[in-house]
This record gives C-alpha cells, sequence and structure tokens, in this order.
C-alpha cells in the first residue's frame, strides 16, 4: 500500500539498514538532573538588622570539591559587588540551581527599581521570590532559600522557603545539610524554646520564658557557635563561615575560618 | 460646523453599551490555562515529580516539601468557625511549627494578620496538602477574586470562588498538586457558606469538614459534640478541642492552635496560641486526657 505523499503508509519502513526507533520501545533510563552540594546556611533577625550566614565548603557525594563557593548572595546592587544592595539572599542545596535562581531573583530586583525608580521592599522581593520557585513547580529547584533585609519600619526580615515556594516570616531560620543540628539550638536559644522563669510556679504552672529581639553582638555569637558545632558533627559543613550583616548603614560581609577536615 | 461636530460626535448609545472586546474580556474570567510553568524533559513528568518529590512513596526522595495538617471548619448559627494546627513537616522533619494555614482570600492588601477586633472583609481558606501550592493557588484566587469585585462592583460569592479553584485543581490534574482546602465566607446571596476543594478536582459544600492527616481525630470530637445552635463560644471551644486532640495523636499535627470566626461582616481573628499549656489546662482543670500522667 503506498500513501499519496510517497511515505510508507503502514509500519514498514523505506529500508533503512537500522531498525527505526519507535515511541513505543525507547525506554528514558534515570534522569536524575540534581546532585546536591552540601552546607548549611542560617539567618536570624534582630529589631534594626538581619544576619545571613553560610559555610563556603562545597561536596558531592563524600568529595570535597572546592573550600570557597559562597552561598550567601546580595540581591538588586549596582554591579558584581553587589554595592548598594538592602536584600541578601542565600540558597542552599543544589549550587546550579542556586546561581540560577539567585540570578532571576537579582534580574527581577534591578528591572523592578529600573521600572519603578525606587528599590523593591524585601516583602515584595519575598513574594516576587516565591512565585519564582513555584514557576518550576513541576520541575523543581533543588534548593532551601532564605531571604533577608531590613521591612518598612526597619526592623530586621527574615523570610524562609521551601523548594517550590511555601514562604514564611520568621525570626530565625537554618537550613540545608545541617539544619536539623542548628535548628534545635536556634528554638532555645532566640525563640526561648522551654526555658522557663525560674521560680515563676510549681510544675506545670511554670511560665514559659518571652522571646524578645536580641542584640547584635548576641546574634553574631549564635551564628558562629551554631556553625562550628555543626562542623564538628557534619562532615558536609566546614572550611569557612560567611557572614552578612545588613543593617540601615549596609551590607556588612565577614568571612570567619572554620575547620577544614 | 455642524457637519465637523457630526464627525467628532458619536450617537449616545455607542457608550451606553460594553464593545465587543469588552464584553469578551468580562465573560473570560479566567484567562486561558498557561503551560508557563517549565517541566522536566522526560516523558512522564507526574513520575519524575514524584520520584523527586513524594516523601510517601519514596522516602529517600530528595526534596522534601513542606506537608501535613489538621484543618476542620463548620457552620453554626453565629456564622462559620475556622480552627488549624500549625505544623509543617518534610518527611519526619518539623519544617515549621508557626505555619499560618488560615490565608484570607481576596482584598489582596488586607491580606495581613493585625490584631484587631474589627472585622475583616473576604473569604476565609485553609491550607493542608502542599504547603507552596495552597500559598500560590489562593493568592491567583485572591487575584481572581479582586477582579471579580472590581468588574463585577460587588463581592464574589463563595460557590463562584469555590467554582474557580476547582476548576483549576481539575485542569492541573494529574500533574501532581497536593491540595485539600476549604473556602469559607458570608455573603449576602448565599449566607454563610462553607465548600471543600481538592487537587482531585472534587468540590463540595456543607456544614462541616476535617482535612488533613489528623482529619480523624477532629471529626471524632466534632462529630460527637457539635450542634446547629452552638453559642459563638462554644463553637470556638470545640473548635479548639477538635484540633487539640488531632494534636495530641496524629505525628504530623502540632504546634500552635489558630482560629477563626467568620460572621457577616468578616473575618475576626481568634488568637494563635500555644497547644502545651492549653493540653494541659484541658487535662488538668477538666479531668480530660485520663490517658496521659501528669506527675513530673
Amino acid at each position: 500500500m503506498t500513501s499519496i505523499m510517497g511515505h510508507p503508509a503502514g509500519g514498514e519502513g523505506i529500508g533503512y539498514s537500522f531498525s527505526q526507533p519507535t515511541a513505543a520501545n525507547v525506554k528514558q533510563h534515570g534522569f536524575y538532573p540534581y546532585t546536591d552540594n552540601g552546607g548549611s546556611t542560617l539567618g536570624i533577625t534582630g529589631s534594626d538588622f538581619a544576619i545571613l550566614a553560610g559555610d563556603t565548603r562545597s561536596t558531592s557525594g563524600y568529595n570535597i570539591n572546592s573550600r570557597m563557593v559562597p552561598k550567601v548572595f546580595k540581591i538588586g546592587g549596582e554591579d558584581e559587588t553587589g554595592e548598594g544592595a538592602q536584600i541578601v539572599l542565600s540558597v542552599v542545596g543544589f549550587a546550579a540551581d542556586g546561581d540560577a535562581l539567585r540570578e532571576r531573583l537579582d534580574a527581577m530586583v534591578k528591572m523592578y527599581k529600573y521600572k519603578h525608580g525606587k528599590p523593591m521592599s524585601v516583602s515584595a522581593c519575598a513574594q516576587r521570590l516565591s512565585t519564582i520557585l513555584y514557576e518550576k513547580r513541576f520541575f523543581p529547584y533543588y534548593v532551601h532559600a532564605i531571604l533577608g533585609g531590613l521591612d518598612e519600619e526597619g526592623k530586621g526580615a527574615l523570610y524562609s522557603y521551601d523548594p517550590v515556594g511555601s514562604y514564611e516570616r520568621e525570626q530565625c531560620r537554618a537550613a540545608g545539610a545541617a539544619a536539623s543540628l542548628i535548628m534545635p539550638f536556634l528554638d532555645n536559644q532566640v525563640n526561648f524554646k522551654n526555658q522557663y522563669i525560674p521560680g515563676s510556679g510549681e510544675g506545670h504552672a511554670l511560665e514559659a520564658k518571652k522571646a524578645e529581639p536580641l542584640p547584635q553582638a548576641t546574634v553574631e555569637a549564635l551564628v558562629r557557635d551554631a556553625f562550628s558545632s555543626a562542623v564538628e558533627r557534619h562532615i558536609e559543613v566546614g572550611d569557612h563561615l560567611q557572614v552578612m550583616i545588613i543593617t540601615r548603614a549596609g551590607i556588612q560581609e565577614v568571612f570567619h575560618p572554620l575547620k577544614k577536615d | 460646523m455642524d457637519k465637523l461636530v457630526a464627525q467628532y460626535s458619536r450617537p449616545q448609545h455607542q457608550n451606553e453599551l460594553y464593545s465587543e472586546q469588552e464584553q469578551q474580556d468580562l465573560s473570560q474570567t479566567l484567562p486561558p490555562l498557561s503551560l508557563k510553568f517549565s517541566l522536566p524533559p522526560v516523558d512522564n513528568r507526574a513520575s519524575f515529580l514524584r520520584a523527586m518529590t513524594d516523601d510517601h512513596s519514596n522516602p529517600s526522595c530528595p526534596i522534601k516539601l513542606a506537608h501535613g495538617t489538621t484543618t476542620l471548619a463548620f457552620r453554626f448559627q453565629g456564622g462559620i468557625i475556622v480552627c488549624t494546627d500549625s505544623r509543617a513537616t518534610a518527611g519526619n522533619w518539623i519544617a515549621s511549627q508557626t505555619v499560618k494555614k488560615v490565608i484570607p482570600v481576596s482584598r489582596l492588601s488586607r491580606g495581613e494578620d493585625k490584631p484587631s477586633n474589627d472585622p475583616t472583609p473576604g473569604l476565609l481558606g485553609t491550607m493542608a496538602g502542599g504547603a507552596a501550592d495552597c500559598q500560590y493557588w489562593l493568592r491567583y484566587l485572591s487575584q481572581q477574586c479582586t477582579l471579580h469585585e472590581i468588574r463585577h462592583k460587588r463581592r464574589i460569592t463563595v460557590a463562584a470562588a469555590s467554582k474557580i479553584l476547582a476548576n483549576l485543581t481539575y485542569a492541573y490534574k494529574g500533574y501532581g498538586l497536593s491540595m485539600g482546602t476549604m473556602l469559607c465566607g458570608v455573603t449576602p446571596q448565599e449566607g454563610p457558606a462553607l465548600y471543600y476543594i481538592d487537587s482531585d478536582g472534587t468540590r463540595l459544600p456543607g456544614n462541616l469538614f476535617c482535612v488533613g492527616s489528623g482529619q480523624t481525630f477532629a471529626y471524632g470530637v466534632l462529630d460527637s459534640n457539635y450542634r446547629y445552635d452552638l453559642s459563638e463560644e462554644e463553637a470556638l471551644a470545640l473548635g479548639r478541642r477538635a484540633i487539640l486532640a488531632a494534636m495530641h495523636r496524629d505525628a504530623y499535627s502540632g504546634g500552635f492552635i489558630n482560629c477563626y470566626h467568620v460572621k457577616e461582616e468578616g473575618w475576626v481573628h481568634h488568637g494563635f496560641d500555644d497547644m502545651n499549656p492549653i493540653f494541659w489546662k484541658t487535662k488538668l482543670d477538666h479531668g480530660e486526657f485520663s490517658n496521659v500522667t501528669s506527675e513530673l
């Protein structure tokens, strides 16, 4: 049987020497587009500042590929140095996805500034980041993002995200490989979870200690303690600690050494 | 002169009706389902997504999404009570204990929870299943509801709003969305109205719903004590008690008890309270939870 178009009408080929692939017997083998590059990030806010920190180790399996791959980025700055930025993003998980995400958000925040003639607020940037993550709902970015800055009242603002964009404003958040080691420490030391006022009552009448914003020096010490402890018990955390401190005066970036083993 | 006037003025009736384009814009409430979402380059997208994110079928999946919940809502003579827990889990990890699972829908600008005794107009949606799915699509719904309000010069009915969401979830059926949500509101057309919508495309009106991993525990308490003529105080207490029961027996529920009351004038927030002191108060003052020892 021949067709008018000159193509074979049925399943019979024209006579290629190789077998023609058909959709039915093509088998796609494992598609695994992600690598976990390890590391951890952490953010804590106070009444007039926000601190975001992350270690700089980059791993793949049991290999340490680099000791200086920063995870914390300035968003919406003037040039490569991030001069003039007021928002900081930290991403942990798959570094390539993290870089792609950072570049997209950075472009969005810059476009906003050129279009509206004013810098984007942290709350608006937080919502935008959520929709950027959700756009890849069916092929997610393998990242845990934390966004930090100062809100309209000048208070420290911190937003944490899951890989597909659900987000929440919080006082503190740890993400990444050592999140399960750092977060309980933060709950206790920042939100005073399971701390009670001594002598306020007997047994179940004991009064819980109220959380209040911590001073900057205390928070800086907490961040360093959290990471030096995480390094002791997690193989994917180490090398250097990158800390970004966001205040009204701008963003200050500091590096501290961590153990190299 | 007359000729000029005739040339540049139009008959009065032309301004009275909507133009064809405007009519089309008005009738097309929803934009066509866009595929702006990026998709993985594989044949079977659903199984790829399941392999990467579905903790239940694949406990070692790399991407853990925030899940798990107890939420409830019921109608009574004074309006609608909405109560939720506040825990989000990713696998066995408690991702957060402070999630706001009641999301104000419509009136985008008034979405913030400010402590106020004045009712805020608009609908309430609850969040169960994937946290991001609920947050994103309820925000999308808010946008649609606000547009409806601007176009039609009146607030959207709960029936219509729930239909927008149900049509949406039905269109995305098989893509792997996960959400179980309840929409509540009081409108002049319907009175107090409550709808359940989920990611399968189900849409049900009803008097009483519990959704999430702790739903059965909440139903147990709610069904045995529910009456339509409950007072406002009793209704709030019952909602809280049902959530408490679920927090106690369901490992995926916990944290804080979040309560809302939806009235004719709008919704009122009734606290976001730590479950621990409430649990001990319930036990020690009312003699409930006698399975738990209170000795220290």
